[in-house]
């Protein structure tokens, strides 16, 4: 189910008042965060975040058409190096 | 010949049949464009009023988004989450199911057919 729109997006208080911080005093600066399931507000573009994927943080540039989706979306979990091509593994054997 | 938004209206459906032959255009937003303009809906495309098809044709080109504007925008929708590069774009571009369905059988509809290799094959 989706969330009610009453409560507005989530988003995560101490990322959202850290970038502030950023934006106020005009820093870039990278930031690490666990915060996958926030929501981005206009706020985050043009900074840097460093997600984490469980395993170690990814560097994700917001763009403006990234507003509106959450963080976890661009830090992918999974590790995915194809299959075995089916014919190429018959004729190894 | 009644031709609205680049599409040949079928002559011997009933317009409000008729009007879904329209992409973008379904039942429903048929009766409601046909309610909004007057048109009997139990009318034959033949027998129609080139009056009624004008005034039809104004508020589908006006009001409604149809066929190759609304495929671009489909289109650009799509496009917009392969470049983010968020997980829904990720699953777009490799063809595999995009809302969290299994894949471990069955989303073949996406996959393409049994024993092509993965489904990486694109279509068409």
């Amino acid at each position: 189910m989706a969330r009610s729109i009453k409560k507005g997006p989530y988003i995560e208080e101490k990322l959202l008042a850290k970038i502030e911080e950023l934006n106020n005093s005009n820093q870039k600066r990278v930031i690490k965060t666990w915060a996958r399931r926030s929501t981005i507000p206009p706020e985050f573009v043009g900074h840097t975040l460093a997600i984490h994927n469980g395993n170690k943080f990814i560097p994700v540039f917001v763009s403006e058409n990234m507003v509106g989706h959450k963080l976890g979306e661009f830090a992918h979990t999974r590790t995915y190096r194809g299959h075995v091509n089916r014919k190429a593994e018959k004729s190894r054997h | 010949m009644a031709r609205i938004a680049g599409i040949d209206l079928p002559r011997d459906k009933r317009i409000e049949v008729a009007l879904t032959y329209i992409a973008g255009i379904g039942m429903s937003s048929a009766q409601k464009i046909l309610a909004k303009t007057n048109v009997n809906p139990d009318m034959r495309v033949r027998d129609m009023d080139p009056d009624d098809i004008a005034k039809l044709r104004d508020v589908i080109v006006g009001e409604y988004k149809v066929e190759g504007a609304l495929r671009s925008e489909i289109h650009m929708n799509i496009k917009r989450l392969m470049d983010i590069g968020c997980y829904r774009g990720l699953r777009h571009r490799r063809n595999m199911p995009v809302r969290g369905q299994r894949t471990h059988t069955n989303a073949r509809t996406r996959r393409g057919k049994r024993g092509v290799s993965v489904g990486i094959k694109k279509k068409k």
